[in-house]
């Protein structure tokens, strides 16, 4: 649905924000870019909707070059800006209108006023925009991307200062999107939000794109799992027979953790506890842990530094 | 062609007027009414005509002309400044509209504005002053002309501005004075010999000759020189936004 190749952009203070990016997104699928403040997320976005100037590269929108057939290219997509940025004077429902109008599609009121109670804002129409909060203008904002029903959306940062319960609202309107075939791409500090929405993740770092790879595919792969168990009494050292598992004693000799590698599902635990029996080692109960998609997510870009 | 864009445009920028109407249209049409009240008719009535021409009647080109070209040029820089200045620009540069679109509905808008408020001047001044337009046609074209023209040169200011001081700057500073000094008050023929030449230079000289001749078949400069050098003027607006859009300078990174 989106092909990004050998993107590169060096903006005019000669900053690289970004290398030679390499993506090509799904048609269909909610893709969620995740990566710390200044990896180059917006410049990303900016340049496949044409508000940002590649230095090179190539971007095709559903089989229309970006630059080239520009027209076709951006009326196929919605973009959600970070900032709050609107119009103060405006009316909610002129300015849903402006946007429809302005991406090349005729009036349609019906398809306005669906929008505008999906995401209720629909008692607000008439109100002016600098009387709404900010939750009413993040939403306000989205409203004016789906105006013109595109077939892509971006959404750069959707829920960055958004109140939990709005959050919830926000994930649900996007899922529904997804179920109508919207390709939907995010950025997002909040792992947790990549974690609970996305089909596939891509980690960006210092521009360049260090993983792209299916969600579950990725805690599978890189997550790590752990096995604590509580002793029955405290252990100093392990006994010869254990030493050829990665067993650790916690601090203060209570515990004993047992790290494995997700991939091999049992991880050899019935051998350990065997193994742990035979030496005499008891325990009086045990747990495992596996890593979450936010320290997946530290540990790799810690990694590329 | 993106029809709704220019519409979309064109629309919210008019009821951006609507919404500013003080700001907008009263305001000039008091000012122009307070040059009446003191150059024609108080200090007016005791200068001599102008070729023929009562000086209050012969101020009325000079003062539409002022306005039209002073509200252009804020109407389009404003219209094109604002969205940079809060960054609502995004939705714009997102869009699939050419940069032909952007600018034709936007001069459009300004052009628009900055044309009802000179035939509003137009009207006021008829309550102070007799007038006859020898040709209606001309006026009408020179007027549109010079909004249309003005309107670009003002969309260019808009898009060079990095704050509200530039956005001033060029108007209080450049072109008030050009307009003042290009015989808004009197006629160039007035001017010692050596400064008959300099202001030749101006180029709202040549705007204001013209205007002033479709109102009273007097010009200070021929006609013909005055409607290559409107075009001149407005290819070259032309060519420079043709050039803004191209680099995306100074609105797209």
């Amino acid at each position: 649905m989106l092909s990004v190749s050998n993107l590169s952009k060096v903006y005019a203070s000669g900053f690289q924000a970004l290398k030679r990016v390499n993506l090509e997104i799904r048609r269909g699928e909610i893709f969620a870019l995740l990566g710390p403040n200044g990896a180059g997320k917006t410049t990303l976005i900016g340049i496949v909707c044409g508000v940002v100037t590649a230095t090179e590269g190539r971007v095709v929108v559903d089989g229309h070059d970006n630059v080239r057939d520009y027209r076709a290219a951006r009326a196929k997509i919605g973009l959600v800006p970070q900032e709050l940025t609107t119009d103060a004077f405006e009316s909610v429902w002129n300015a849903v209108s402006f946007s429809r109008g302005l991406f090349g599609k005729p009036p349609n009121p019906a398809h306005i006023e669906t929008i505008l109670k999906q995401l209720s804002l629909w008692d607000k129409k008439d109100n002016k925009i600098m009387t709404l909060s900010g939750g009413m203008k993040r939403r306000l904002l989205i409203a004016k991307a789906l105006s013109h029903e595109p077939e892509i959306l971006f959404l750069d940062e959707p829920t960055a200062g958004v109140d939990v319960e709005l959050r919830r609202d926000m994930w649900e309107l996007v899922r529904s999107l997804r179920d109508k075939g919207v390709t939907i791409i995010l950025t997002t500090h909040y792992i947790e939000e990549a974690e609970e929405m996305a089909d596939r993740i891509g980690v960006i770092s210092r521009g360049e794109i260090i993983l792209v790879e299916d969600k579950r595919e990725i805690i599978r792969k890189l997550g790590r799992k752990q096995l604590t168990l509580h002793l029955q009494g405290k252990v100093d050292r392990l006994p010869e027979s254990l030493a050829g598992y990665r067993l650790e004693i916690a601090p203060g000799g209570a515990e004993l953790v047992y790290t494995y590698d997700s991939q091999s599902e049992s991880g050899g635990i019935p051998a350990l506890l065997r193994d742990l029996h035979e030496a005499g080692i008891e325990f009086k109960d045990l747990n495992t842990d596996q890593s979450s998609l936010e320290e997946i997510f530290v540990s790799l870009v810690r990694e590329k530094r | 062609m993106n029809f709704h864009a220019i519409r979309a445009i064109y629309k919210f920028e008019m009821s951006r007027t609507r919404r500013t109407l003080l700001q907008s249209i009263v305001s000039p049409v008091l000012s122009t009414s307070l040059y009446f009240v003191v150059f024609g008719s108080a200090i007016g009535s005791r200068i001599t005509d102008i070729d023929g021409v009562t000086y209050g009647a012969f101020i009325v080109p000079g003062l539409i002309m002022l306005s039209t070209l002073t509200t252009s040029i804020s109407n389009a820089s404003f219209a094109i400044y604002f969205p940079k200045f809060t960054g609502t620009i995004y939705e714009l540069l997102s869009a699939p509209v050419s940069y032909f679109e952007i600018v034709v509905s936007y001069v459009g808008a300004a052009a628009t504005k900055s044309l009802i408020l000179g035939l509003l001047i137009l009207g006021t001044a008829h309550f102070f002053v007799p007038l006859k337009i020898a040709h209606p046609v001309w006026m009408l074209t020179f007027l549109v002309l010079t909004a249309v023209t003005f309107s670009l040169f003002g969309f260019m200011i808009g898009i060079w501005a990095d704050g509200f001081e530039k956005l001033q700057m060029v108007p209080l500073l450049i072109v008030t004075p050009l307009t003042f000094l290009g015989g808004s008050f009197y006629s160039i023929h007035m001017l010692p010999p050596f400064w008959q030449k300099v202001t030749l230079f101006n180029p709202v000289v040549y705007l204001i000759s013209a205007f002033r001749w479709s109102f009273f078949e007097r010009a200070d400069v021929n006609v013909g020189i005055s409607l290559a050098m409107t075009f001149g003027f407005l290819l070259l607006c032309m060519a420079a936004l043709r050039w803004i859009f191209k680099t995306g300078y100074r609105l797209k990174a």
